[in-house]
């Protein structure tokens, strides 16, 4: 149990040793530890956040949804109107080309007629009198006659 | 026991002493183990052969083993430290560097609850002491005779002195605690500067704060301050170096037991198991303690405005 060199060996090798600690050890670890700490507590952070911003996409996304719906609805409505429209703009428009085609065949076939009517009575005319000349021969005065034959012609 | 023919006493005393290297004087009369004499005709350095020589060495000798279990264990704890530090990552740790940096953190949540001022110097001084320390008192759990018996037979000179737990020798201990002393007044007087140190050895723990009166009352302060001064590292390294001596002089005890018939080598065989399990709390407690108490010491030299 003598004091001796040793004493002094020991405390350069201690101070080597802690000087050692400090340059390669303790720095390198702590450093580490603390960048990984840094880390974890922006993980955290970001983790929190994205609950965050979840949360708020998610109301924001139903509210979309929700105005979404609303604005088909209303698309939907002003459809159903606007075909009823169109429904009924159609049938009154083929209600009046009905009308007017209707009209105009019935003018032709009165211009027909007539035009029917008035080559008959020509045709009559011409056959009742030839009819007549034949039956009574030469008795008859063309001329007094004819007048009598168009007046019946015409009743016609 | 190592040979029949050594007494109990011998056994204990050899386990007790250290492998000395140092420097015997001119004309010094060595004795052989076989009663020879042999007179030096010059200043030799050379390995000590009983405990006579080792005392009239003087201080110009080294406890070699202390010295080599301690550089060994000191370069063990560098060693995988380092290894710990080179694969360092901020990433998922795992296996050993999730185990050292518990350590570190330990260390560093020590540091930071009794040390509040900026020195990068103390953590890695605390955590050095925690482990270096721990390490060498561990030794103490390796059986007593394993190593110098096989030392013993490796160099086959039974007279082979070689004691295992570096902190059982007083220099180790009272080297580390003195290491300790000198940066606590480093930092002393880096900090409050050499007035600031001066002042706070002599105007405390008296003060009148009338000159005439703090004449007489300085030294008074200087004796008290000086002698609790001293006080601390020879209290640090001899708390150290008392309790592992207590712990390897016991364990040296049972260990010649074994050799005291049937009953007693049982019953030592359980004595050992029990001494060495509490032991296990002594060993991390003492390196925890020193610690602490660097930590303190410290503090104690960066606190500027020390009230007593």
């Amino acid at each position: 149990m003598n004091i001796n060199l040793t004493l002094i060996g020991q405390s350069i090798t201690f101070l080597a040793f802690v000087w050692f600690c400090k340059a390669f050890v303790w720095t390198a670890i702590r450093n580490a530890m603390d960048e990984r700490e840094a880390q974890i507590a922006d993980g955290l952070e970001a983790a929190d956040r994205a609950g965050k911003d979840l949360e708020l996409a998610q109301e924001k996304a139903t509210q979309q949804l929700r105005e979404a719906k609303q604005e088909a609805a209303a698309i939907i409505d002003a459809a159903n109107k606007r075909a009823n429209q169109i429904v009924d703009e159609a049938k009154t428009a083929a209600h009046e080309e009905g009308d007017r085609i209707k009209a105009a065949a019935k003018a032709e076939i009165d211009q027909e007629v007539n035009r029917a009517k008035e080559a008959l009575r020509s045709q009559v005319a011409g056959l009742a009198l030839a009819g007549a000349e034949q039956v009574l021969e030469a008795s008859i005065d063309e001329g007094a006659h004819k007048a009598l034959v168009e007046k019946l012609a015409a009743g016609l | 026991m190592a040979g029949d023919t050594l007494t109990t006493e011998s056994y204990i005393k050899h386990h007790l002493t250290n492998m000395t290297y140092g420097k015997l004087p001119e004309g010094y009369v060595r004795e052989s183990y076989d009663g020879t004499t042999e007179t030096l005709t010059q200043d030799t350095w050379t390995l000590a052969h009983n405990d006579v020589e080792m005392k009239d060495m003087g201080f110009m000798a080294v406890h070699v083993d202390s010295m080599f279990w301690s550089i060994t264990l000191g370069l063990i704890f560098a060693f995988i430290f380092r290894k710990v530090a080179v694969g360092m990552h901020s990433g998922v740790p795992k296996g050993l560097q999730n185990f050292i940096e518990m350590i570190i953190d330990f260390i560093d949540t020590n540091v930071k609850d009794t040390f509040h001022y900026k020195n990068p110097l103390v953590a890695p001084l605390a955590l050095t002491i925690f482990i270096w320390i721990f390490f060498m008192n561990l030794m103490d759990l390796i059986p007593v005779d394993w190593i110098p018996e096989l030392m013993m037979w490796a160099t086959g000179d039974p007279h082979f002195f070689f004691k295992v737990v570096p902190t059982t020798d007083p220099n180790i201990t009272l080297g580390m605690a003195f290491t300790v002393f000198f940066l606590m007044i480093y930092f002393s007087i880096k900090e409050k500067g050499l007035m600031g140190f001066v002042k706070e050895l002599t105007l405390h723990p008296f003060h009148a704060g009338k000159w005439y009166v703090d004449i007489f009352l300085i030294p008074v302060n200087f004796i008290l301050e000086s002698v609790s001064l001293i006080a601390k590292p020879i209290s640090l390294g001899l708390r150290l170096f008392g309790n592992l001596y207590a712990g390897e002089m016991i364990f040296i005890l049972i260990a010649a037991m074994f050799g005291a018939g049937l009953f007693l080598g049982v019953l030592a065989g359980f004595l050992q198991l029990g001494w060495a399990i509490f032991h296990i709390l002594v060993i991390a407690l003492q390196a925890f303690v020193f610690m602490v108490l660097t930590i303190v010491y410290m503090a104690m030299a960066h606190d500027v405005d020390e009230e007593h």
